[in-house]
């Protein structure tokens, strides 16, 4: 029998049902998090990164910046220790930046996007694992805190409320850093970038020193920007204040941030070619 | 999946693709058979990288379409995931993990239970000859090893179409007839194969049939040997050690040969078509160069190569094509650093 020559389309098959889809949209999540972290406990560079440099940022402080910058009602460890660990949350998102931007180069995303995977799974596993990841830095920190002198003055509610702020923070950054490795694509200028925006946001705050201690130009800016509000919310969640203004703006911030980048992220990822 | 149809494997019709004003596809059309192997042949910078990522899935063509297995790639994508597998021009593996746990990952993604990922994993590795190696991390392989794991990992979900981009590309000698070996025993096992390359022999050698694409455009289609024959006969070729006498060699064969010989003047070989007289034209050269005191050295008469077929088709050789690099922002053409690592 010759062959007839028929049009060669399919029907569209359907893809597996809402449930099922839902169930592997976890499980593949669960799988690229187990990855990530498997990655991150093997390259030393990695640990240090995030669990040793922090540790020096707070002796550093501590002992050699310290007793040069005053603070009013408190000791200066005690001031320290919420912008510190708002810093440190804020730098972790490097990786997840750098992290994405290898995937991307390297070819491996393009593997993951050609498998019938959920495609969702590779942006939510980084930002699970560079959440948990950070979530461990933070507790190391308040660990090293009470070690040189640091101590909550507001109750173990509050401690942990603060220790939650960071952390959705931290993960407020990881979205905006998702989207910058995606989008640039390239280690060294992801990483370049990534010093641009991070290093003023952070250090012209109110993490390591009282903002009216700053030139008054760089106040207006220190005074009303998102790092400053969250590091003053924890702060007064550490060591007592008032909290309920500096709360709602956090929250109004911190949705802002996950309303711009979490589509801007996906849709990088999306792209990303 | 039953699959009812009778079509090829992979279907592409008018596929165009524009990155700005870089006209990457103008329009390709492709049919590969169930269970062949196409090759797709062309320089750097040809397009064969924009074809495959739109016949996986990753990118959306502007015109024209593509059908795998049927399906359609930009309608009916997550079922055309189903059904391939995808290695692309540089190994996409997690380096500081270890062969066996990239494997097994994969597995996982694929939704395979975990004893079924495992003995998935175990049985790639073993396959591809890696059981050794499969506890160390992947970035203490050679390129030849990385490039393995990777094809291996491309085989997980046992697709029905595989895509190879550059599958050799930057292996030594030695790693890339391994990896000849490896691919000619996955086609035998049924699997359809589109693979690209930028070395004719390895068309040659591992293509049922082959496309050759230039600047986005399919510019000869067939077989080894019906692209053979487009150069017109076999080619007598030889080496004129003294590169002083290479004009003069020339000039004593010009009336032999059928068009132009082709020189290398840096290995001083020179090559030309003489058509179905083979054997006369080979008395008549040596006779000729004799009169003309020409000494050579290693005269042999060949069946064209795919290097003559491109030298026929484009007025230029494939290898001379320089790399467009404007407007690419550096991805996927950073050279990997294949010697770094051991040996196996
Ligand atoms: N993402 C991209 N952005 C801009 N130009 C691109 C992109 N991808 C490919 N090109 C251009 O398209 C052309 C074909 O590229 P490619 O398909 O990678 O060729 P090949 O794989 O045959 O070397 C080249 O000129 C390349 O520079
Ligand atoms: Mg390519």
């Amino acid at each position: 029998m010759t062959a007839i020559t028929v049009p060669a389309v399919q029907p569209p098959v359907g893809d597996p049902n809402l449930f099922t889809r839902a169930r592997w949209a976890v499980s593949d999540t669960l799988t690229i998090t187990r990855r990530n972290l498997l990655v991150w406990v093997r390259v030393p560079a990695y640990i240090m990164f995030t669990v040793i440099q922090p540790v020096m940022f707070v002796l550093l402080f501590r002992y050699v910046f310290g007793g040069a910058i005053p603070v009013k009602g408190t000791t200066y460890v005690n001031f320290l220790m919420p912008g510190i660990i708002g810093q440190s949350a804020a730098f972790a998102t490097f990786g997840t930046a750098i992290a994405l931007a290898q995937e991307l180069k390297k070819g491996v995303i393009d593997r993951l996007k050609s498998m019938p995977m959920a495609r969702s799974a590779v942006l939510a596993g980084r930002l699970v694992a560079d959440t948990g990841r950070m979530f461990i830095t933070i507790l190391i920190l308040v660990g090293v805190g009470y070690a040189v002198g640091f101590r909550f003055q507001n109750g173990f509610g509050l401690a942990v409320a603060m220790v939650v702020l960071a952390t959705i923070f931290g993960l407020a950054i990881c979205c905006i850093a998702a989207f910058t490795g995606l989008a640039i694509g390239d280690e060294e200028s992801v990483q370049a970038f990534g010093l641009i925006w991070l290093f003023p946001l952070t250090f012209v705050s109110s993490a390591f020193v009282p903002i009216s201690t700053m030139p008054g130009w760089l106040q207006a800016f220190a005074k009303n920007q998102p790092v400053t509000i969250v590091i003053d919310t924890m702060r007064s969640m550490a060591l007592g204040g008032p909290i309920a203004t500096n709360l709602w703006l956090s929250v109004a911030w911190l949705g802002g941030i996950f309303i711009v980048f979490v589509p801007l992220a996906i849709r990088a990822y999306k792209r990303a070619a | 999946m039953t699959d009812m149809s009778t079509g090829p494997a992979i279907l592409v019709e008018g596929l165009t693709k524009s990155f700005g004003d870089v006209h990457a596809l103008r329009g390709i059309d492709l049919s590969v058979p169930r269970g062949t192997v196409l090759g797709v042949l062309g320089p750097n910078g040809a397009g064969k990288t924009t074809a495959v990522r739109i016949l996986t899935t990753l990118l959306q063509p502007d015109g024209g379409r593509a059908l795998v297995e049927g399906r359609d790639v930009v309608r009916d994508a997550a079922a055309v995931r189903r059904s391939i597998g995808l290695s692309g021009q540089s190994a996409a593996i997690q380096e500081e993990l270890t062969g066996r746990e990239n494997l097994e990952l994969i597995g996982r993604l694929y939704h395979l239970s975990w004893p079924q990922a495992r003995s998935r994993a175990a049985e790639l590795l073993d396959q591809f000859e890696l059981t050794d190696a499969a506890d160390r991390a992947a970035k203490t392989y050679s390129g030849g090893m990385q490039r393995r794991l990777d094809l291996a990992a491309s085989l997980v979900g046992r697709p029905q179409v595989l895509f190879l981009d550059e599958p050799t590309t930057g292996l030594d000698p030695r790693a890339r007839l391994g990896m000849w070996d490896i691919i000619r025993s996955l086609v035998a096992d049924g699997t359809t194969l589109l693979l690209t390359t930028q070395y004719l022999d390895e068309a040659d050698e591992l293509a049922d049939e082959i496309v050759v694409i230039d600047h986005g455009q399919v510019i000869a289609a067939g077989t080894s040997e019906d692209l053979k024959g487009r150069v017109g006969g076999d080619v007598l070729e030889f080496t004129v050690p003294d590169r002083a006498r290479i004009a003069d060699a020339v000039s004593a064969i010009a009336k032999i040969g059928e068009g132009e010989a082709h020189v290398d003047e840096e290995t001083g070989v020179i090559s030309i078509g003489v058509g179905g007289r083979g054997s006369e034209a080979l008395i008549e050269v040596v006779r000729a160069l004799d009169g003309a005191g020409v000494a050579i050295q290693g005269l042999s008469l060949r069946r064209p190569s795919l290097d003559d077929v491109f030298l026929a088709l484009t007025g230029h050789a494939a290898e001379e094509e320089e790399q467009p690099a404007k407007g690419r922002r550096g991805r996927r053409r950073s050279a990997k650093k294949d010697t770094a690592g051991a040996t196996s």
